[in-house]
């Protein structure tokens, strides 16, 4: 059944790849959707089979490659951890699939893009059943390749060619890390499976290892380098920069990889690997401390986006941090039940503006939205739903998830604790601010589209001045900005100019449709579209309701059996019933707070939020420039290693090595060989001269020094 | 038949076609066809020839087997043939790779197509010679022989800098061959013999391993190439016609790392280990500027070649680990570069072909005319950046496996190569393959025909499923490794004592 499900979507991604031309868009569609539908039925079965069973079971698939000591296999682990993730995996995924056959209905490459969310969904398949570290790096680059070739699908958008490099690269950092983790786990305990490791870790639990120059706690060190991998994959804190450019890709792409499952899989593997965190204590603290921070610092950012993608894409990054908090306090279930829910609404919330964007014809700033609610009424009461899941309302699914981490992340007693409750709590106040200002803008107010009303089809700016006042102060503070700052710094978003990344250009594929045309209506999406939304819709509502009890309730200790590690003084999941009625209430406060600010900001007084930001210049800047980590990565990593390149390649390559070996000697030989020897073939010869004096030298040489020295 | 065994089949098969070849008359159109389904049948025979070698050979044991011995200079350096675990794949390989480049040579070489295939049969010849010479004049030979076929093969068909490309080569060689032949004569003198199985039982004394390590090292270097006497290759790769290249990347880069393998690390055991940390150096250096150098080009054959140096750098690196993961990972690296870079140079070739520029900048939204050939290009470029799933991985993986064991500072450094390889590469198949494609003369390019589909499809093939299933190749290595290491072990353990009961004032 386990090869069932993680085979049957690497046959549909191999039958659409390389048959889509023959089998033809309809038919790839229907075969990679059946075929990961059926996997999904599976998976659900196994979720009710599986979890109430003590230990994992493991499936033995082939060998990889075996070299001295060291032998990696193809093999399943399954036990809870492992059926969560198949089924998070396979149910959105097969969502997915079924909404891009609506939403990718008029682009001509289609078989390709269903190969690829195949394909995506089997590396990540094998990620989650991963036995051992080097499987789960197999299915870690596999996901990173299907993200690079799904993010860069409309391949003639430089845009989005250069997003998809930069999330390969960033992520490439990440496993540099994860790399030399898996290394220090073999040299420390002799295996790279999980089972070996685990049964070994205890007992090196006090070895040092000495790296760098440094005399380090072997297993804090490995915990930190593999944190490194989980932090790429996850867009943490310093290793984010990849995911809201990823937005390029597709929607459905960004529900599913870049929401629901990919950049969840920092969060698996440090859960995974919870029995070997737990035995490195001050390794879970950087985890907390990087969790925390990306939690709020993300929500800052998302606080003033206008593309709806970029909003929903960094509170993804904040709300990964949430569960990264989780992690580093030790509730592992509590990161895992946010996980599991998150990934109901947060592709909800991405397939909703999926919705928006199909229906306002590829326009994905929100300036040039509003009213919607009006035309796609469907879409709308979704990420009604979608929000309110997100932000914690009471009884919906990020309600319970949620607020466990931050009551966690008080209740906790380990250092940095404070930090990440207090991170926590303000990001959720944000995470609320945001949300409704998302949902203001592009559902109520009045209509900004062009075609509504006015005609104010060619010039946007003044379409923005005369409607938008969010627009008509970003418009004069872009003016002052790009006259005072360096000309065009890769990845700078001044507003409206909203240079290279230009994410309102249409996708090449779809340029039958003509640029901006809003003349039409918005329109409510097919039937295939909506379907998912519905189901995604109930699980963002019910998922917590149903399933608290099991992940971090009363159930939890039959439902995970062995799957996550708890050391023996690991009591916080039960001690986040212990605390305060403030900190149980905190998160409620700071949704309704956020709540009336952006309705205050956003309905009531719409010209406020132009006015702060007019007031704060320079904050408002950093926040819509995203703390300027672009820029600085640009200027303290990316040219200083092209301009060292072009120095060794021209100075040391070229005059140093070339000038005073080959080409200092060439001048001189030429000098001499000069009209001795033809050109073309003379060194030929010459060489050959040489050779066949060497081999006379050598025959000389036995002659002199007497054959008969040893008898054979 | 004449008392001679299948691994001389193996040197006279080439051989006999280049002497059909040399029978065709004068260059006519009739005559340059059968030079070149000439040609392709002896490779295809050949290969076909070392399969049967294979299904003898016995890849449990560490022994040399099909050995053959025949008289010749002398009773201390006879022609003596055989292979082990090290060697076989190596020769599979190069036969492997020989009807591919024949095939991409088909309709880009037009003129002196006799002597062209000639080259290229001889070039076999002593390519397979320098992986079953177990003699080490006869090496030595094959070694330096080789190169002669080569020269012409960039001197006559390369690009327009090819003169200064093969000088530049002679240069290079030249020094370190000169230096080998030195350090033969001298464990000749020493030992008595220049038999190789003989050579693997002789204990060098630890001084004399040091002069005679560096000499041959100074010969492998070259080959290998390692930094800084790197700079022949990206001219020599940039000048050659496409199969120069894929024999060049392929094949001939093996021997250095074959020369380490069977001369430097068995016979100069205590010598491998006090240079070890210079190797170390120098191959991370290479990984890393190399790979930053990379970044810089504008070129696309240049890209790969320095892309080459970097992985060759893996090569060093993983050998003089001294342990199973980093050497059985450096001389996979070995068998899947030369798969991987000789597919690239195939995909270069595909396009130069229609182009006749290798200016990345040249170059633009291939994808859309080209889909199959986007698709292999793809599946290369991964192998190339290490993708797990493709043979790249397994051998950079325990290449640098190994280096941790053996050095984790060192292994730090090389795994920087990960994230730059990613960088050069996807940068190349960004501007090459991606964007629009807005160039006039590029609007009529044509994607993969049957031949060069016929060539990159195996390519392809076998790139992936290495990556998958990697133990027919690691397995093979796998006793010689042990036994390797386990000379090793003894020979360096014996140095210690000896060492230690030596008196302090003599050391």
């Amino acid at each position: 059944m386990y090869h069932a499900i993680v085979f049957l979507p690497l046959v549909g991604a191999l039958l659409a790849g390389l048959f889509g031309r023959q089998l033809g868009a309809k038919l790839s569609e229907g075969i990679t959707t059946g075929l990961l539908a059926f996997s999904a039925l599976l998976s659900w079965g196994a979720f009710l089979e599986v979890p109430g069973t003590e230990h994992a079971t493991r499936v033995q698939v082939a060998t990889w490659f075996t070299a001295g000591d060291l032998v990696v296999d193809w093999a399943f682990r399954i036990d809870t951890l492992t059926v969560i993730m198949l089924v998070v995996v396979t149910s959105v995924s097969t969502l997915v699939h079924l909404y891009s056959i609506g939403y990718m209905e008029e682009d001509p490459h289609r078989p390709r893009f269903f190969a690829y969310l195949s394909l995506f969904t089997f590396a990540m398949l094998m990620l989650v059943t991963a036995d051992n570290l080097v499987q789960m790096f197999f299915g870690w680059e596999g996901v990173g390749l299907a993200s690079y070739l799904l993010i860069g699908f409309w391949y003639e958008k430089p845009s989005a060619n250069a997003a998809a490099m930069k999330a390969f690269i960033v992520n490439r950092v990440g496993d540099f890390g994860f790399s030399l983790g898996i290394f220090l786990v073999f040299v420390l305990t002799g295996s790279i499976a999980f089972d070996g490791i685990f049964a070994r870790a205890p007992e090196i639990k006090d070895a040092t290892f000495h790296f760098l120059g440094y005399d380090w706690s072997a297993l804090t060190l490995a915990c930190l380098l593999l944190f490194m991998g989980a932090m790429g994959k996850s867009a943490q804190f310093l290793l984010h920069t990849w995911l809201p450019d990823a937005m390029e890709g597709p929607t459905p792409v960004s529900a599913l990889i870049h929401a629901a499952t990919m950049v969840t899989a920092g969060v698996f593997m440090v859960a995974r690997l919870s029995p070997l965190f737990e035995l490195a204590p001050n390794a879970l603290i950087v985890v907390t401390v990087i969790g925390g921070i990306t939690a709020f610092f993300a929500a800052t950012i998302g606080l003033v986006q206008n593309d709806i993608k970029r909003v929903i894409a960094y509170s993804t990054c904040s709300q990964l941090g949430y569960m990264f908090v989780a992690l580093g306090v030790g509730a592992y279930s509590a990161a895992v039940f946010h996980l599991f829910t998150h990934a109901f609404f947060k592709a909800l919330l991405f397939l909703g503006a999926g919705s928006v964007i199909h229906a306002m014809h590829h326009e994905q700033d929100m300036r040039n939205m509003g009213n919607l609610r009006r035309y796609i009424p469907f879409t709308s009461a979704m990420m009604t739903i979608g929000t309110l899941a997100l932000i914690g309302f009471p009884f919906t699914a990020g309600y319970y998830s949620k607020d466990a981490i931050i009551e966690a992340a008080y209740a906790s007693t380990r250092p940095g604790h404070t930090l990440a409750f207090l991170c926590t709590v303000v990001a959720a106040l944000m995470t609320s601010f945001y949300s409704w200002r998302l949902f203001f803008m592009t559902f109520e107010g009045p209509a900004r589209w062009a075609g509504h009303g006015a005609h104010h089809d060619d010039d946007h700016a003044v379409a923005q001045a005369a409607h938008a006042p969010t627009s008509a102060h970003a418009a004069t503070s872009v003016h002052a900005a790009t006259s005072a700052e360096a000309d065009g710094a890769p990845g700078h978003h001044e507003g409206v100019a909203h240079d290279d990344k230009g994410h309102d250009l249409e996708p090449a594929s779809h340029s039958a449709i003509e640029h901006h045309d809003h003349a039409q209506t918005p329109h409510e999406s097919p039937l295939v579209m909506t379907v998912p939304l519905a189901l995604l819709a109930f699980g963002a509502l019910f998922a917590g309701l149903i399933f608290k009890n099991r992940f971090i309730g009363e159930g939890m200790d039959a439902f995970w059996g062995h799957a996550l590690g708890h050391g023996p003084d690991n009591h916080i999941m039960h001690d986040i019933h212990a605390v305060p009625a403030l900190v149980s209430y905190a998160p409620f406060i700071m949704m309704l707070i956020g709540f009336v600010l952006a309705y205050w900001m956003y309905i009531r007084r719409p010209e406020l939020p132009g006015q702060l930001a007019a007031q704060q210049p320079s904050l408002y800047r950093f926040l819509l420039n995203k703390w300027y980590f672009d820029e600085l990565y640009d200027r303290i990593f990316v040219r200083p290693a092209k301009d060292f390149g072009k120095f060794l390649w021209k100075e040391a390559d070229g005059r140093v090595i070339d000038g005073m070996g080959p080409d200092g000697i060439a001048t001189r030989v030429l000098d001499v060989t000069r009209g001795v020897v033809r050109f073309q073939t003379g060194y030929v010869y010459h060489y050959a001269f040489v050779m066949l004096v060497g081999v006379a030298a050598l025959i000389s040489w036995y002659m002199l020094t007497g054959l008969p020295k040893v008898a054979h | 038949m004449f008392g001679l065994g299948i691994l001389s089949g193996l040197l006279i098969v080439p051989l006999c076609g280049a002497a059909f070849i040399l029978t065709l008359g004068e260059e006519t159109e009739a005559s340059k066809r059968n030079a070149r389904w000439a040609a392709l049948i002896t490779t295809l025979a050949t290969f076909l020839l070392s399969l049967v070698a294979w299904g003898r050979y016995d890849a449990t044991t560490a022994n040399f087997q099909l050995v053959e011995t025949h008289a010749w200079l002398s009773e201390a350096t006879r022609f003596k043939l055989g292979v082990d675990g090290f060697s076989m794949p190596l020769i599979l390989l190069t036969t492997f790779l020989m009807p591919f480049c024949i095939g991409a040579s088909w309709l880009s070489v037009n003129t002196r197509v006799k002597e062209y295939f000639v080259a290229f049969l001889v070039l076999e010849t002593t390519m397979i010679g320098v992986f079953c010479a177990l003699d080490l004049v006869l090496f030595y030979l094959f070694f330096e022989a080789g190169l002669i076929p080569m020269f012409l093969i960039i001197g006559i068909w390369g690009g327009k800098r090819r003169i200064y490309a093969s000088f530049k080569f002679f240069l290079y060689t030249l020094l370190g061959s000169v230096l080998m032949l030195l350090a033969i004569m001298a464990m000749y003198w020493h030992a008595g013999t220049t038999d190789i199985p003989t050579l693997l039982h002789t204990r060098f004394p630890v001084e004399l391993q040091t002069w005679l390590w560096l000499a041959f090292f100074a010969s492998f270097a070259v080959k290998m190439p390692m930094w800084p006497v790197h700079t022949w290759l990206p001219d020599a790769h940039v000048e050659a016609p496409t199969a120069g290249s894929v024999i060049l990347a392929g094949i001939l880069l093996k021997m250095g790392g074959y020369g380490f393998i069977r001369i430097s690390l068995p016979m100069f055991p205590d010598a491998s280990h006090a240079f070890a940390p210079m190797v170390f150096a120098l191959s991370v250096i290479a990984i890393i500027f190399t790979s930053l150098i990379a970044l810089m080009q504008t070129d696309i054959k240049k890209l790969i070649a320095y892309s080459s140096v970097a992985h060759m750098g893996f090569v060093t690196l993983g050998l003089f680990t001294m342990n199973e993961q980093g050497i059985q990972g450096a001389l996979f690296l070995m068998i899947s570069h030369g798969i991987v870079s000789g597919a690239l140079f195939v995909c270069v070739g595909v396009v130069y072909d229609r182009m006749h520029t290798r200016e990345i900048a040249a170059y633009g939204g291939l994808v859309k005319r080209m889909p199959l050939y986007a698709a292999a290009m793809m599946v290369f470029t991964m192998a190339n950046v290490g993708l797990p799933g493709t043979s790249g991985f397994v051998g950079e993986f325990l290449a640098m496996m190994g280096a941790f064991r053996a050095n984790p500072t060192v292994a730090f450094f090389s795994v920087f190569g990960i994230i730059l390889s990613a960088g050069y590469a996807l940068w190349l198949y960004a501007r090459v393959i991606y964007g629009k494609l807005e160039k006039p003369n590029l609007q009529g390019i044509l994607d993969l025909d049957l031949r060069e589909k016929m060539i990159i499809a195996p390519l392809v093939a076998l790139t992936i499923y290495y990556g998958v299933h990697p133990a027919p190749v690691l397995d093979t290595f796998a006793p010689s490794t042990e036994a390797l290491m386990q000379s090793m072990r003894t020979a360096l353990s014996n140095t210690q004592t000896a060492a230690a009961t030596l008196p302090p004032a003599s050391r």
